[in-house]
C-alpha cells in the first residue's frame, strides 16, 4: 500500500455550509483568505467566468488566468429570507442578491449591517471578503 | 406519422403525510389512470417513473414501481427534471411511441416530501440549484422566486397586491377540487391581516400566502399511437406540440430576471410545433408554485404582454368564466406540490377539460389546452399543448 494522498479540500471552507469540498478552483478560497473575490477568464477566448470555472465551453479550453473582482456592480434584485434551510439559520435575517458587473454577475449575500431600508435595485454595490461567525468564508455586497 | 394520444389519465389525492409507502403512493395515480384508458397491464409497453430524487431511500425507483404495479418485464425509464419530471416523462413517452419502439407508454409521478421536515426539504429543494456557488449563502426556492418577484415589482410597478389576488383564485378553485391539499377559502383581506397565517414573511416580497405546500402524491397518463388511442380510448386527446428548454443553474449565468427564459422558448417550439398562438388556447395549467409564477407565466406564455400580467388577474380573466382560464383546478398553490407528480396533475386536468369532464371546475367547451411546468427555478421548462 502506498501513502494515502493528501486531498485538496480547501473549497470546504466556502459558505456557511459548503456542499462542495474539492474542485479544481480551490484557489478561489485561498483569494479569499487573501482579501480577493476572484473569477477565471479564459487564456484562449478571453471569456470571463463569475462563479470561476476550470474550464472553457466556448473554445473547450483549460487555461485560465484569475482576475480581481473590483469597483461596483449594479444591484438587479434581492431577497431578505425570514426562514431558512438546515445549516442557516443562526444568519437570520439575511438577504441574497444578484450584481451586475457588466462583463458577469455575482450571486452572493447583502452584507448584514445594510439596513434594509437602504437597499435600492439598481445601486451600486462592492463585493468584500466577509469572514462568518463559524470560521467560513464568504464574500457580501457593501454600498459602493 | 401518427400522432400520439392520451388516453387515460390519474393521480391520487394530494395530501400531507400520505399513509404509504411510495409505491403503494404511485399506484393510487396508476390505478385510476389505468382504468379511465381501459387498459391492462399488458397493454403497456413501458414504463417512464418520474421524481426529484433525494426524498426517498429508495434509489432507482423504476424497477421498483414496474414490479408493483404489473409492468415488469416490460423496460422502465427514471426521469427527473425537478418540479416538471413528469412533463419532460411525457417528453420521453412522446419519442418513444414517435419511433415506433413502444405503442403504449405509462408516464407515473410521485412525490413523497412529508418524510423529511419542511426545514430539510427547503434545504434539499435549495440544492435543486447551484450547490458550488449558491447554496452556500443559505438559499431556499421561495426566496429566488422573491428575487424574480422584486425584479418584476421594480420594472413593472407590479404589487404584494396583485400577487394576493393570484392565490385568492387559486383558492377559488382549491375549494371545489377534492383532490387538492389545500381546501379552505383565502381571501384578499387575509394578505393584510397580521392574525392570518397568508401574510406571515418568507422571503421578501413574498409571504405565505404567495407559496405553494408541500404534499405527497403521484400522477399517471398513458399515452398511445394513434391507432392504440383511437381503439382504446372514446376521446382520445392529442399531444399537439411539445417544448422543452434549459439555462444556466446560477443567476448569475442569467440575463432575464422578469421572466422565464425557459417557458418563453418551451412555448415558442410547442406553439410552432401545435400551428397554434396564445390566442387558441381555451384553458391553461401553469405552474404557479408561487403566486409571482403564475404573472410571469401570462407574459411568457404571451397571454399578456410583458409586464401587463397583472392585469390579467386584476379583471378576472384567468378566472373560470374569463377569455383564458388558467388553474381552474386550485393550481400548485391551493391543490399542492409534490413535486414529480405536478407535471402529470397538471396533463390530466388540461385532458379531463377537453373531453368536458372536469365537472364543477370545467370551462366551456374547450378544444385546445396547454401545460406550462417549470422545473427548480426556471432551470428547466416544458410546455405541452393538448386538442380534442
Ligand atoms: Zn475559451
Amino acid at each position: 500500500m502506498g501513502k494515502k494522498k493528501e486531498q485538496d479540500t480547501r473549497f470546504s471552507k466556502f459558505g456557511t455550509v459548503s456542499f462542495t469540498s474539492i474542485t479544481k478552483v480551490n484557489d478561489f478560497v485561498e483569494y479569499l483568505e487573501q482579501g480577493k473575490v476572484m473569477g477565471t477568464r479564459c487564456k484562449n477566448c478571453g471569456l470571463a467566468f463569475f462563479p470561476p470555472r476550470a474550464d472553457c465551453h466556448q473554445c473547450l479550453g483549460s487555461n485560465m488566468e484569475w482576475f480581481e473582482v473590483t469597483g461596483a456592480g449594479r444591484l438587479v434584485t434581492y431577497s431578505k429570507l425570514e426562514y431558512a434551510p438546515v445549516g442557516f439559520g443562526e444568519d437570520l435575517p439575511y438577504a441574497i442578491a444578484l450584481l451586475d458587473y457588466g462583463d458577469y454577475k455575482v450571486f452572493g449575500r447583502i452584507a448584514g449591517d445594510v439596513p434594509e431600508s437602504e437597499i435600492r435595485v439598481g445601486m451600486e454595490m462592492k463585493t468584500v471578503v466577509n469572514r462568518l461567525p463559524n470560521g467560513q468564508l464568504n464574500y457580501v455586497f457593501q454600498k459602493a | 406519422m401518427g400522432k400520439v394520444g392520451i388516453i387515460g389519465v390519474g393521480q391520487s389525492a394530494f395530501v400531507r403525510g400520505y399513509p404509504g409507502s411510495i409505491r403503494e403512493l404511485a399506484f393510487e395515480g396508476f390505478k385510476e389512470a389505468m382504468q379511465d384508458a381501459g387498459t391492462t397491464t399488458k397493454d403497456i409497453g413501458a414504463s417512464v417513473i418520474c421524481s426529484a430524487p433525494e426524498y426517498d431511500k429508495q434509489r432507482s425507483p423504476a424497477g421498483v414501481f414496474a414490479e408493483y404495479l404489473g409492468l415488469t418485464p416490460q423496460p422502465t425509464f427514471y426521469v427527473e427534471s425537478l418540479c416538471s419530471s413528469s412533463s419532460m416523462g411525457l417528453r420521453l413517452a412522446y419519442s418513444l411511441i414517435k419511433s415506433g419502439l413502444h405503442d403504449t407508454v405509462a408516464v407515473i409521478g410521485f412525490q413523497k416530501m412529508s418524510e423529511i421536515s419542511s426545514a430539510e426539504s427547503q434545504e434539499r429543494m435549495g440544492r435543486g440549484a447551484d450547490i458550488q456557488w449558491e447554496s452556500p449563502f443559505g438559499t431556499m426556492m421561495p426566496a429566488y422566486y422573491a428575487m424574480y418577484a422584486r425584479a418584476h415589482m421594480e420594472k413593472y410597478g407590479t404589487t404584494p397586491d396583485d400577487l394576493a389576488l393570484v392565490r385568492v383564485k387559486a383558492a377559488t378553485y382549491g375549494q371545489i377540487n377534492e383532490k387538492a391539499v389545500y381546501r379552505k377559502p383565502v381571501t384578499f383581506d387575509m394578505f393584510s391581516d397580521p392574525e392570518s397565517p397568508m401574510s406571515g414573511p418568507v422571503a421578501s416580497p413574498l409571504r405565505v400566502g404567495d407559496c405553494c405546500a408541500n404534499a405527497d402524491g403521484s400522477s399517471c397518463v398513458i399515452v398511445a399511437n394513434e391507432e392504440k388511442a383511437k381503439a382504446f380510448a372514446e376521446k382520445p386527446v392529442w399531444i399537439l406540440g411539445l417544448g422543452a428548454a434549459s439555462t444556466s443553474v446560477n443567476l448569475a449565468g442569467r440575463d432575464l430576471f422578469t421572466g422565464l427564459s425557459v417557458a418563453q422558448q418551451a412555448a415558442e417550439q410547442a406553439y410552432k410545433m401545435a400551428g397554434v398562438g396564445p390566442k387558441d388556447i381555451d384553458v391553461a395549467e401553469v405552474h404557479d408554485c408561487f403566486t409571482i409564477a403564475e404573472i410571469m407565466a401570462y407574459e411568457n406564455l404571451g397571454f399578456a404582454q410583458p409586464g401587463e400580467g397583472k392585469e390579467l388577474i386584476k379583471s378576472k380573466e384567468t378566472y373560470k368564466e374569463g377569455s383564458i382560464p388558467v388553474n381552474v383546478d386550485g393550481g400548485l398553490l391551493s391543490k399542492g406540490h409534490p413535486i414529480g407528480a405536478t407535471g402529470g396533475s397538471q396533463i390530466r386536468t388540461i385532458v379531463l377539460q377537453l373531453r368536458g369532464e372536469a365537472g364543477d371546475m370545467q370551462v366551456k367547451d374547450p378544444e385546445i389546452g396547454l401545460v406550462h411546468n417549470i422545473g427548480g427555478v426556471g432551470l428547466y421548462g416544458n410546455v405541452t399543448i393538448l386538442g380534442r
